[in-house]
């Protein structure tokens, strides 16, 4: 029987539109999905970039004052470095939320949505915080 | 009994090990906030803050627990959503060794 039913093909609706404009996902679900998206980034290529501005600024003098005075003054790398601030803080955020989730703390529904504005909030606070030390 | 050969064991290693290098790497963006904070990101204080030995050990703790926490955390995604299974393989071996890589060359950086 169980066999029987998995076989059964069901309707699927996930068109782009759909997934886009008409499934809506709760607080905590989006929170979850930039969780994801923001541990992707941070893996490629934000952590070969940092690696490449870390390795370039301790090699020698000019290395330094090159990522200083002119590679990170370029609006391009500016914005790129805005998304990487914006990925590990809410990715830290999240990630700290997760944590008291799994301690069983702040599951029920009203208390898991507080908590989810809390943590896209701070991520957005955070990266306006770093970013406007960065500028 | 018929039984589904998915792996052994793994799950509860991999979800403890993903919490412990989360708490590893949390504990040092909190230092390596406030030791930044206190940087003048002058050249020589710059190079003088990755000279000290317990930074070159924590960066490189940093590193490798980096790599083992993306390398859960990216065969979750691979594991989603890449439903061919040579394609998911190719993806899964092409990310150890970029986290062999990145850590490879955070050490080479570290004690250059």
């Amino acid at each position: 029987m169980a066999s029987a039913s998995a076989k059964k093909i069901r309707p699927k609706y996930l068109s782009l539109p759909a997934l886009l404009f008409e499934i809506r996902l709760p607080v905590p679900g989006w929170v979850s999905i930039f969780h994801r998206i923001s541990g992707a980034w941070l893996f490629f290529p934000f952590a070969a970039w940092l690696l490449y501005l870390l390795d370039t600024s301790l090699q020698s003098e000019q290395g330094f004052q090159y990522v200083k005075t002119h590679y990170l003054t370029l609006p391009l790398v500016k914005l790129g470095m805005l998304a990487f601030i914006w990925a590990y803080c809410h990715h830290f955020c999240a990630g700290i939320r997760f944590l008291f989730l799994d301690l069983d703390k702040g599951v029920d529904l009203r208390t898991a949505r507080i908590t989810s504005w809390i943590v896209i909030l701070a991520g957005l606070a955070l990266t306006a915080i770093f970013g406007a030390r960065l500028w | 009994m018929k039984r589904l050969v998915v792996g052994a064991h793994y799950g509860l290693r991999d979800w403890l090990a993903q919490r412990i290098t989360a708490a590893i790497m949390a504990v040092y963006t909190v230092v390596m906030a406030v030791v930044l904070l206190n940087n003048s990101f002058t050249y020589n204080s710059w190079k003088a803050l990755f000279a000290q030995g317990w930074m070159r050990v924590a960066t490189l703790l940093f590193a490798a627990s980096l790599a083992w926490h993306a390398w859960v955390g990216v065969r979750d995604i691979l594991m989603d959503y890449i439903k061919p299974d040579g394609l998911r393989l190719t993806l899964q071996v092409g990310t150890l060794l970029l986290l062999a890589v990145y850590v490879g060359w955070t050490i080479q950086i570290l004690w250059r």
